[in-house]
């Protein structure tokens, strides 16, 4: 089988923006993590005291979260979870229980101990662990350790392993705007949102955010992730705090929201996936979680009420594209499996240590690649930004983004005004993902395939439709090249447009690009989505799969070319 | 006076714009003069100057606070808080013109009962293959489109002109996703004659709005037929009907159809000759064809236009709506309006509300 390469990288790496670790805003706030602890504690109680003004109130919310705190313990238990978890809550339930007992006067003192100590150990435990030294040997580690696995497995010649013939910027394609986000990265501070499709990413996006000379930024990763030990340890290094989806209780999100937005306020660069979890469908994410977000917004206009030169704060959407995500077969089946029944799902993790190693291995046996699209900087309304980090309206005249949050002559503090601005900035968001989003042609093959077979079968709801023997599913071959040739000059059309981007391996002979799309899509996976039969015609192994990679190119109507 | 209360006041001293000097804008002006000063900009140079001069404006005498100007940057740096008032087909257009002026403070509550439609070169309503939300937009969607402007507004409700101008009792709705817009609109037009509702679905109210001049074509074609009140309690709920599968096709909840801006505004439409979309319907029904009747009038009967959009809209979104339809042939396909009746009544229906 004759092997496609994609083109060589001839971009050079970036030089860091800053020289020194000790410049960078994530270190400045580990060196102080316990002050910065101790703040986002204080806010975060203020703000719990501000959304819960009556003591009564206040008192059935910390109810509430014992209530499900010991919930979560008895149920749900992590390996990551501190030992004393049991211990912790139950004294907060017998200290709760001990409020009826207590004169007036006393009682709101207590509860502000109880609150006090709940709010202390979810900040705590949220946040980072930033260290400098185990920064710089994980990043070397992760560099190394790819390098060779690239180099070992891709060069067939004794001594391979040590060549350097390869290197990680021809597997992993950085497009976009890099020059303008390094820029942006110098006058304000970055919050980077990212679709989210695999657990890979997060690695995947330390690297490249260090390959682009940016400082480490500091995540919001999901604490099931911290289960995983490597994964774990990297996490750590490169600045994560942790977010834990299990816990849903008022004092927890305010922390967390808390954390992040003085975060951001302190200059550190921040990275969540917006997305919240990853992408069960395979869809580019429509609906985004607006709690994080909303803590970008919250900075800014806090930014622009403080005294000084204020800083901006700049929204870079990020998509990450693949031939084959590692774990689709589980959350494709997850996702019908919800769709189907109005179920929900429980969060799992099948991947150990182990599987982990493996998959690295294949992936970079396999010549398919990754691309990472950098999309323009935004202000916190959406607007577009200049390179100067100047907010601009659509005709390109600069407006100040600080006029968003005047009301009357004066910036003043309006919740129910943010959290529309918030929503908005999603909208803005997921507008951007399609639009930087890079088509590649396993992406445009699994989706042709799919949309054809759902078009021969028109009475099928989607159910049904994966129901259908795979055996009875062919496409002959000479069709689909014809849908294949129509759906991909639409593609390039809309490209001319601005309404997506696409990989230039999907350029050149449809033959060529059709062959290229089938041999990448879901390549390491037991069964292959899309395959060619020996008559040459399309078949597929597995149907749901196919569903899974088709959904990345749903929501350009391109439907109507099929 | 306390001194807060004096720095409230001095703040309150700011004008407060309306753009289109039509008969709903002067009277919005002139309401909103009761409690701030207002520049009303009016497109024609010389109704400015008689609005200054003369202070009146087509009937109306202008209240001594309401200043007239002819220049769209006056209002935009004056004011920070703007009403546009003008007709639908030329709401984009004068988006266009305003936008270079306005920046993300200001806020704007528009008044303004129409679609926007946006078609390929050449094309009309009716040669175009399918009509959807993509290419019709309310008008609050085409402020947010047109500038940066995103704290908006709109005013939704029975009111017609005349009325409000002698100051009889009326009630409006302002429809905002913001809150601060609610109040401030709110604060600003309240008064001792005309009370205000809030409601949070702007896309709603102001569909609700739109659609509801389709249903006044007809009424007014029934009065010209010279039937009475059965038959127009008939229109009136079924109309109301269509209107809630229609706006819910098109991004409107239920709710909003049956408050102020849709049912009120509804019914007030419905029984009042007043009306310019009531008159459309009156005079084809006794036997006038539409293009006379357009030739006539002063202002623009919105309605004509909705008819057309809202046939194609349903056509798309596989939406049965037997008056919108009915309507549709009346004006453009020269089926008479006895013909249409007759098959509004032969037509077999059963379930009466079915949405709720």
């Amino acid at each position: 089988m004759e092997i496609l390469e994609e083109k060589k990288n001839k971009n050079k790496p970036y030089k860091p923006i800053l020289d020194g670790i000790p410049d960078w805003p994530v270190y400045q706030l580990s060196k102080n993590r316990k002050e910065f602890i101790a703040e986002v504690t204080e806010k975060s109680i203020s703000r719990i005291k501000e959304l819960r003004p009556q003591l009564k109130q206040l008192v059935d919310d910390l109810q509430a979260t014992v209530y499900r705190e010991q919930n979560r313990i008895k149920r749900n238990r992590w390996r990551v979870d501190p030992k004393d978890d049991p211990k912790f809550w139950a004294t907060i339930k017998n200290e709760l229980v001990d409020l009826s007992t207590k004169k007036e006067d006393e009682v709101s003192v207590a509860v502000d101990a109880i609150l006090y100590k709940i709010v202390h150990r979810y900040a705590s435990e949220i946040a980072g662990n930033f260290k400098a030294s185990s920064y710089r040997l994980a990043r070397e580690v992760i560099k190394f350790g790819f390098l060779r696995l690239l180099n070992g497995t891709r060069i067939k010649k004794f001594g391979a392993f040590f060549r350097n013939r390869y290197t990680l910027r021809d597997k992993i394609h950085i497009v976009g705007k890099v020059k303008m986000i390094r820029k942006l990265a110098k006058q304000g501070t970055v919050v980077m949102v990212p679709t989210h499709f695999s657990n890979l990413d997060s690695i995947l996006i330390g690297w490249v955010i260090h390959s682009m000379g940016l400082p480490a930024f500091i995540y919001g990763a999901g604490l099931n992730l911290f289960n995983i030990k490597i994964i774990a340890y990297f996490m750590n290094s490169l600045g994560a705090y942790k977010v834990d989806r299990r816990k849903k209780n008022l004092p927890y999100l305010e922390t967390l929201k808390m954390y992040s937005n003085l975060a951001i306020q302190k200059g550190a660069h921040s990275l969540f996936f917006p997305g919240g979890t990853r992408s069960r469908s395979g869809l580019i994410e429509k609906q985004l979680k607006l709690g994080l977000l909303s803590t970008a917004i919250e900075a800014q206009r806090s930014l622009y009420m403080a005294e000084g030169e204020p800083k901006k704060i700049f929204v870079v959407p990020v998509t990450l594209n693949y031939h084959c995500v590692l774990e689709a077969p589980e959350m494709i089946e997850d996702y019908l499996q919800v769709k189907g029944q109005d179920r929900y799902f429980p969060e799992q993790d099948k991947y150990g240590s182990f599987q982990l190693i493996k998959f690295l291995f294949k992936f970079f046996t396999n010549p398919s690649s990754i691309s990472v699209s950098i999309g323009p900087g935004l202000d916190v309304m959406g607007n577009y930004v200049d390179e100067n980090g100047n907010s601009l309206d659509a005709q390109g005249r600069i407006i100040n983004t600080r006029d968003y949050f005047i009301s009357n002559g004066d910036i003043n503090v309006d919740r129910q005004r943010e959290d529309e601005y918030t929503r908005m900035l999603s909208q803005r968001i997921v507008t951007e993902y399609h639009k930087i989003n890079r088509v590649f042609a396993s992406h445009l093959v699994a989706f042709i395939a799919f949309e054809i077979w759902q078009k021969k079968h028109p009475s099928l709801d989607l159910f049904s439709l994966l129901r259908i023997p795979e055996e009875d599913l062919e496409i002959d071959y000479a069709e689909f090249k014809e849908v294949f040739k129509r759906v991909r000059k639409q593609i390039f059309l809309m490209k001319e447009q601005g309404k997506i981007n696409f990989a230039t391996h999907l350029k050149g002979k449809s033959d060529g690009a059709i062959q290229r799309g089938l041999e990448n899509v879901g390549v390491f996976h037991l069964n292959r989505p899309l395959l060619k039969n020996k008559k040459g015609n399309i078949i597929t192994k597995d149907l749901s799969l196919l569903y899974y990679y088709h959904n990345r190119l749903v929501g350009y109507d391109l439907e109507q070319f099929i | 006076m306390s001194f807060t209360d004096r720095l409230l006041k001095s703040t309150d001293e700011k004008p407060v714009g309306v753009i289109g000097a039509g008969n709903f804008g002067t009277v919005i002006a002139n309401i909103l003069a009761l409690n701030r000063p207002v520049l009303l900009y009016a497109r024609d140079g010389e109704a400015v100057k008689q609005i200054n001069a003369k202070r009146t404006n087509r009937g109306h005498a202008i209240h001594e606070n309401v200043t007239a100007v002819n220049d769209l940057a006056v209002i935009a740096r004056s004011c920070e808080i703007i009403f546009p008032m003008v007709p639908s087909a030329h709401f984009r257009q004068m988006m266009k013109n305003l936008s270079p002026h306005l920046q993300p403070y200001h806020i704007l509550i528009h008044g303004t009962k129409g679609f926007d439609i946006q078609l390929p070169e050449g094309e009309t309503i009716e040669s175009v293959r399918t009509l959807n939300r993509k290419q019709v937009k309310t008008m609050s969607e085409v402020i947010r489109e047109e500038s940066v402007v995103v704290r908006i507004g709109c005013l939704a409700g029975p009111n017609l002109a005349k009325e409000l101008s002698q100051r009889q009792p009326a009630a409006t709705v302002i429809a905002s996703r913001f809150d601060e817009v609610i109040q401030i609109g709110k604060k600003l037009l309240r008064n001792d004659r005309f009370q205000v509702y809030e409601n949070k679905d702007i896309v709603g109210v102001e569909i609700a709005g739109v659609l509801k001049n389709i249903i006044a074509i007809a009424s007014g074609a029934l009065n010209g037929l010279g039937y009475g009140e059965n038959a127009r309690g008939l229109l009136v709920s079924r109309g109301a009907v269509e209107m809630v599968y229609l706006g819910r096709a098109l991004g409107g909840d239920v709710k909003a159809f049956l408050g102020v801006a849709g049912i009120g505004d509804l019914v007030t439409t419905c029984n009042s000759p007043m009306s310019r979309n009531f008159t459309v319907g009156y005079r084809l029904a006794k036997g006038e064809t539409l293009e006379n009747i357009l030739a006539d009038m002063e202002e623009i009967a919105e309605g004509v236009n909705t008819v057309r959009i809202a046939k194609k809209c349903a056509d798309f979104y596989k939406i049965r709506a037997l008056i919108t339809d009915r309507l549709y042939k009346v004006l453009f396909e020269g089926m008479t309006v006895e013909e249409a009746l007759e098959f509004l009544m032969r037509f077999p229906l059963s379930a009466d509300i079915d949405f709720i």
